[in-house]
């Protein structure tokens, strides 16, 4: 068994669409949401972990691909923006996962472990700096 | 003993030994402080976190027909006029026209001074609002337009404030979570922040402003840039260590530089959700090792600097003067301290990576000849407190 966090977007016609029943049922995965969202314009989104056979993840995102859900394997729901991080640490204490945190205490530079984020964004209208954004 | 001159002349023909204020711990342990005071030239200390107390004058040379603009605003952030003709003064801390602040608590603020000053030394594009009465020299009443750091004459950082020499560690010991200049603080002292680069800070490389005085040439954000007075608030008489280091706030430095000759990298606009905006600097301070006790000073360690931690959600906005406690940077770099049985989890508001990449670049620039020392032209003062504002019932 293996997870794998994935990231759905999909387009207007299919949010109605009951297709996380279909992945437990069909295709015996475990599915933990960590956020889902309609937008104004009827778009939507999911993060979530999906637990599973590898075989049978794959086949659950193949069927999801079918409906013309986009998914995303890079850019997930939270995004942290190098390039604009400081490196103040600042958002560490906040992260209740440690998706933020700091691997070398004498450099003091933070990092981010995609995997280990459960969404809960703290850390968005916490940093001063704007280098945490979400998709959605 | 040695002499700026001598420094700079060992700068200049490239043979100078530089070192940064952490490198250097170390290396007086191998070497001894006799032998290492005689090879080391110069030490490297930086800092970068939010400096509120910062801004800039900009000139923007004159529109045709002519304006004494009397009011402006830049990107919607309004700069104070109340000087020359084209001269404007932009405030770090200034929100955008409009932004409504804490009404709709806690105000996210996005987007004020700070940002533009970032915006402008990243080379970007920002609108002139401005506004005049008119006069017959300057007949001009209104004025649009769009400019960039290169089409203005002049755009120098004027800081009354930068470089505290230490600072408080806040935690809030309320039931409600808060929002401070210091960060979010969760309620019951779940987290504790701190805002120094410990031992790799200006002045707690130099507590008693030894080298470091008015005139001193400084690393501002990549420019070269001077300390051109005591910093406001600069308060040296202070509970300090037997080590000379301020347990408390204590100095602060004024800087001057060319925002021309300044790196984006190291200036960036801060928004601090409920409390307001703020610029982040970075700043390198060289200090010369002059003699052995310059050297000791320098060999500062993170355990042996404490700073004050202070209760946000009522000692610090009352005034009580109540101090929890003290912890050191050493303790506090950990990510955990424990205080009255409690485990806080420590996050900081100053960036120690961006700090140590600082005193890196100085210490290039010293090694290749290209940051020449200054010596002060006056000593910082070191004996002074601060005082508090009365407020009285009669006009004096
Ligand atoms: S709070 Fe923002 S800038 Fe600071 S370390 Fe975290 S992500 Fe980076
Ligand atoms: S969203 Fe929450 S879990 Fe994810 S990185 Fe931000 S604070 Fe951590």
């Amino acid at each position: 068994m293996i997870t794998r966090k994935l990231f759905f977007r999909f387009p207007k016609s299919e949010i109605e669409k009951p297709i996380v029943y279909h992945l437990v049922k069909d295709y015996d995965l475990i599915i933990n949401i960590f956020r889902a969202r309609v937008t104004d314009n009827k778009e939507g989104y999911m993060v979530l972990d999906v637990t599973g056979e590898e075989e049978s993840i794959e086949r659950g995102v193949e069927f999801v691909r079918a409906f013309g859900v986009a998914i995303d394997p890079i850019n997930k729901g939270v995004r942290w923006i190098e390039d604009r991080c400081t490196h103040c640490t600042n958002c560490i204490a906040h992260c209740p996962t440690n998706a933020l945190h700091i691997d070398d205490r004498k450099t003091m530079r933070v990092t981010f472990t995609e995997e280990l984020c459960v969404e809960c964004l703290n850390c968005l209208s916490n940093c001063p700096y704007g280098a945490c954004t979400s998709a959605f | 003993m040695k002499t700026y001159e001598e420094i700079n002349r060992k700068i200049e023909t490239g043979k100078a030994v530089v070192l940064t204020a952490e490198e250097i711990i170390d290396y007086v342990d191998r070497k001894g402080l006799d032998a290492a005071a005689k090879e080391v030239d110069v030490v490297t200390t930086a800092t970068f976190g939010p400096m509120c107390s910062s801004g800039c004058f900009l000139n923007f040379g004159h529109s045709k027909p002519k304006m004494r603009i009397s009011e402006a605003w830049l990107d919607d952030v309004p700069a104070y006029s109340g000087i020359a003709a084209v001269d404007v003064f932009l405030g770090a801390t200034q929100l955008r026209y409009n932004d409504p602040a804490n009404m709709n608590y806690p105000g996210r603020f996005e987007f004020g001074g700070a940002h533009v000053i970032e915006k402008l030394v990243a080379g970007e594009t920002v609108q002139l609002f401005g506004l005049s009465y008119g006069t017959d020299d300057y007949p001009r009443r209104e004025i649009r337009t769009w400019f960039t750091i290169d089409d203005l004459n002049q755009a120098i950082m004027v800081n009354p404030r930068n470089c505290y020499q230490n600072y408080n560690v806040a935690v809030n010991c309320s039931s409600r979570r808060i929002h401070t200049y210091l960060g979010i603080l969760e309620p019951y002292m779940r987290n504790a922040t701190y805002c120094s680069a410990g031992q790799l800070s200006p002045l707690l490389n130099d507590p008693l402003y030894e080298t470091v005085g008015v005139g001193t040439a400084v690393w501002l954000a990549g420019a070269r840039g001077h300390v051109y007075a005591e910093g406001t608030q600069h308060a040296p008489t202070c509970d300090r260590s037997p080590n000379g280091v301020p347990r408390e706030g204590a100095g602060t430095l004024a800087l001057t530089g060319d925002m021309k000759q300044m790196d984006p990298e190291f200036v960036r606009g801060v928004s601090l959700p409920g409390y307001g905006v703020s610029l982040s600097l970075g700043v390198g301070v060289p200090i010369p090792i002059l003699n052995e006790q310059i050297l000791k000073r320098t060999t500062v360690r993170d355990k042996d600097i404490v700073a004050p931690l202070i209760d946000y959600s009522h000692d610090y906005p009352e005034k009580t003067g109540r101090v929890l406690g003290q912890v050191s940077y050493a303790a506090l770099k950990t990510g955990e301290i424990t205080f009255d049985g409690r485990t806080v989890r420590v996050s900081a508001m100053s960036s120690y990576g961006k700090a140590l990449a600082i005193a890196e670049r100085l210490k290039d620039e010293i090694r290749r000849g290209d940051f020449l020392l200054a010596q002060p032209l006056a000593p910082l003062p070191r004996q002074q407190s601060m005082k508090g504002l009365k407020i009285t019932e009669e006009p004096k």
